[in-house]
Parts: C-alpha cells; structure tokens; sequence
C-alpha cells in the first residue's frame, strides 16, 4: 500500500497550527490522506466563508463555503451564483474555453432546464421499479462470484464492476466494451496535474482532450444507428429524439456524454467502496443492521453523506453580493464544499460518526441542492441498498485488511483500493 | 387543529392533525407519511415533497412562487395541480384538506 490515513491528531494540529489566511483546502494532497476534514472543521469554526488562494494557477483564488447553510444560500440561489461553462463552470479548476465541457449540468436555465428534462425520464420513479429486478440480479452475480479466503481489491471487483454495469444499461453500450466508461469518466475527472499519468498540465489537457474525442467518436456511432431508429428507453436514444436536444453540435454531444457518465459512475462507485470502509470502522452499527434489516432504508443516505463522493460544486457570482458576512464580488469563484457541509456540526449532530439510524438522514448535502440538484439520486440510492440488502444475505462478515487508497482529487472523493477478504 | 388526508399512490389514506402555521409538509413528516421525503427540510430546494392539490382546494392555496415553480419544473410527473408541500401554510380554512401524492418522489 502506497499511502495510509493519516494520523488525525498529527494531521489536526497541522491544520490548527497554519496561519488561517494560508488555509487552502483545494490540495489535492490533503484528499489522498483525508486530512482535509481537519482543514475544514477549522474553516467552519473561524472562516466560514474563506477567501482561498491556491498556489495551482488552474484553481487560483476563490471563496471557500464551508457552512451548510451558507451552501444552502449559494445553491438555491441561481440568479446570482451561475453554474453555465462559458463563466467557469461547476468545478474549481478553470480551464481555457474550449476545453470546458458543455452539458447542461455547466448550463444555466433555460438551456439547463429542456436539457436535463431530455434524459431525466429514465431515472423517473417508474423506471426505477423497473430496473430493481435487472440490478439485483447483477448484484447477487457479482457477490457470489468474489473469492473467498483471499485479499482482494474490492473497488475494482465490486464498485467498479456494479456501476459500470449499471452505466452501460443506461446507455444501452456494447457490454463487452464496458470498461471504456470508467476509463473516459477518470479521464474527465483527474485533476490536470495528474491526469492520466502525465506530469507536464499543458501535455496533460492535450491527452485529455483526445481522449474525450474518442469517447465521441464511440457515442457518435451509437447515436448515429439509433436517430434514425424507432425512439428507445436508453440515454443516447432520448437524446437522439427529444427536440431539445436533437440537434445539439459536437461539443455539447460531448459535453452531455461525460456529464452522464461521471454523473453515473464515479459517484456511486466511491459510494460503494466507502459504505463498506464506514462499516468496518463502525462494527457496531454493523450489527445494528444485521439485527434490523430494515434499517437500510435509513443507512443509505446516511452512507452518501458520510463519503460525499464528490466534494464539491463551484459557482460563479454573476453579480457583487454578500455571504454571511463576507463580500462577494461579480466574477468571482465560490466553490461550496459540500464535503464540509455534510460535517457543519451546528445541522448535523455529532457528524463524524456514521449512524444508520439518524432521524433524518436524507438532509445531506452530497445531492446538491436547487435546481441542480443530482438528477440521479434516487437510481443511486436503489443500487446502494440492494447491494447492503445482498451482502447481508451472504457475508456474515467482510473483513477489510489494509488501509483505502485514496484518489488524488479535490472533486472527486474516491478509493482506488480497498483490501479486503471474506472468510468462507 | 385542522384535519388533513393525504393519498399515497396505491390510495392509501392517511388522516392526520395539523398545525395552523406549519407547512403542509411538516404536517406530513411529523406524523410520519410514507411518500413524502422531504429532503431538504422546507427551503423549497430538492422537490420531494410533490403533492397534487385538486378544486375546491386548489383555490384556497397561495400563487405559486418562482422558486417553487422552478423546482416543480423537475418533477416526474409535474400536473396542472403540482404543489410542493413545504410551500403550503396550514391555515384552519384548510380543515378538511385532501391531497394525493406522485407514485415517488425525486
């Protein structure tokens, strides 16, 4: 294992011991040890509404919201706080125009609004009843397929395995080529300084770019068998039909792909991995689902709070205004750390600890909220608890043997490994 | 306290008691109705409290505002008598009040 958690008391004094004005919770170095909660305990207690500076020229200078009802204020606040791509888009690092992605998620309304509106069907209530069974079977497939006995990575196996199944029934993709989704959702998601095994950013963008040209290229062939067929219940297909989005040109087709497989993938992957990490760190709270099952309805939310698999969204203020006190100026940054949010222990009681019983466990912030709000939400919730439904009707125990390997991504919070051995 | 009945999807019926002041959808969450979720607490941002509130009643409710608009906007299954929960105040002119509600919310 190359990396371990760090030692909180250490990482803790490191974070109370910097100068408050250097705080700068955007290194992607501090997510690879998550000594980042400790930068951001601080900021919710002294700065709450922090003017950022960040070393890394592609994140620069920005406001830091900490708090969740200042996350609350900023979310719900669209007129004032923009998400579209031609401002800065919905993620900390700025990028030069043409390599920003255009999907709706990085639109304003009313382009946002007839976008989303194209592909949310498929996540509608109704068809999420239907999908149960299939995902089910995949799950109880997948589980019992696992070695026993052994140490094995249960990201790769597992959460990689399950969501990119699911991601490839959304899009009706040749399964065979499955792994291409999470290969092209990584690509879109790294960090510039470390995309993709190469060092040098500009070189980096460069990779990034022809990468996401293949992925178009690939759904370009999709969309060109099925335009012309009879409409279809996959995402490419209700893409292809909706009037308002038809007609779209090459770079929102594109912007709109990575948009639905990031949406789709990373997410719940880290979701997964992490529902498992909280588990063994809690074995008390394990046995408090084993004796109700019942509680999974309750433990779900609780798990996406507790990993906040993405850390953060960023605005952009289209107009000079106040937050809590502070100053906003029209053009600047404002990334919500949603990460923070999720532990802002004046909502949420005692929230570092993982509790599958909470009273109300779906107030987090890991959806966002507002108009932007995770369209797939509810898909995500569904494959968490049968999955947590399935384990407990196989593995007495899951034992996790080593210490998680965490991605290096201010966004994306995430493992790359999670050793772990069921006895059997 | 006036009366109100909500109707799940499969026609459940639930009658509860609610408080003149608080919002429709706290008379919901506080007597535990299955079906409305209620995510984000009442700050009209999340659209999982979506009730359907039919004449006579309809008229008896206040104009839909911007963000409530918005948000209905997003619903899977937005009608003509589309209201988020937490935007209605119970008033006692509202004893008697029926609402049903969408087979999920999202």
């Amino acid at each position: 294992m190359s990396t371990a958690t760090a030692n909180p008391t250490d990482a803790r004094q490191r974070a109370y011991s910097l100068p408050l004005e250097s705080l700068d919770p955007s290194d992607p170095a501090l997510f690879v040890d998550d000594s980042v909660v400790h930068y951001f305990e601080r900021l919710r207690r002294e700065d709450p509404v922090h003017r950022t500076h960040s070393p890394n020229p592609i994140f620069g200078d920005f406001w830091s919201i900490t708090k969740y009802n200042d996350i609350m204020a900023v979310d719900t606040n669209h007129h004032v706080f923009s998400s579209d791509w031609s401002q800065g888009g919905i993620t900390i690092g700025d990028r030069p125009i043409n390599e920003r992605f255009q999907m709706f998620i990085a639109m304003d309304p009313p382009k946002h609004d007839v976008q989303r509106k194209a592909v949310s069907p498929i996540v509608a209530p109704g068809n999420l009843a239907n999908m149960e069974a299939l995902i089910r079977e995949r799950t109880r497939f997948v589980l019992d397929g696992l070695p026993r006995n052994e140490t094995f990575n249960w990201v790769e196996k597992v959460s990689v395995e399950l969501t990119t199944l699911m991601l490839a029934t959304l899009f009706d993709f040749p399964l065979e080529d499955r792994r291409l989704l999470t290969y092209w959702s990584d690509v879109a998601t790294a960090v510039p300084e470390v995309l993709v095994g190469v060092a040098d950013p500009e070189l980096a963008a460069k990779k990034r770019l022809q990468e996401m040209g293949k992925m178009a290229e690939y759904m370009t062939r999709l969309w060109n068998e099925r335009v012309n067929a009879a409409p279809k219940t996959d995402l490419i297909s209700m893409l292809a039909h909706n009037p308002a989005t038809r007609n779209m040109g090459p770079v929102e087709f594109m912007g709109n792909c990575v948009l639905l497989i990031v949406g789709g993938n990373d997410t719940t992957r880290n979701s997964m991995s992490g529902s498992l990490l909280a588990m063994s760190r809690h074995p008390e709270e394990w046995a408090k689902l084993r004796a109700n099952p019942a509680l999974v309805d309750s433990m779900v939310p609780e798990i996406i709070r507790w990993q906040t698999p993405l850390a953060h969204m960023r605005r952009t203020a289209l107009a000079d205004t106040e937050l809590n006190g502070k100053k906003i100026r029209k053009g600047d940054k404002v990334v919500m750390w949603y990460l923070s949010g999720n532990r802002d222990e004046s909502v949420i009681d005692q929230p570092e600890r993982f509790i599958i019983d909470r009273p109300r466990p779906r107030q987090h912030m890991a959806f966002g909220f507002g108009i932007h709000r995770c369209v797939g939400n509810r898909l995500a919730e569904l494959q968490l608890k049968i999955l947590w439904e399935e384990i407990l009707a196989r593995f007495p125990v899951i034992e996790v043997v080593g210490e998680p390997v965490r991605v290096r991504n201010n966004f994306v919070r995430g493992y790359s490994e999670l050793p772990v051995r069921i006895p059997g | 306290m006036p009366k109100v009945t909500f109707i799940a999807h499969d026609g459940k019926r639930s009658e509860v008691e609610a408080k003149s002041g608080e919002s429709l959808m706290l008379a919901a969450v506080l007597n535990k109705v299955a079906g409305i979720d209620a995510d984000c607490g009442g700050q009209c941002a999340c659209a999982t409290c979506h009730v359907f509130i039919e004449p006579p009643w309809s008229a008896l409710m206040p104009p839909i505002a911007d963000n409530e608009e918005e948000m209905l906007n997003f619903t899977a299954e937005r009608k003509e008598y589309s209201r988020l929960a937490c935007q209605i105040p119970i008033t006692d002119a509202l004893d008697g009040l029926t609402v049903s509600m969408p087979d999920g919310q999202h």
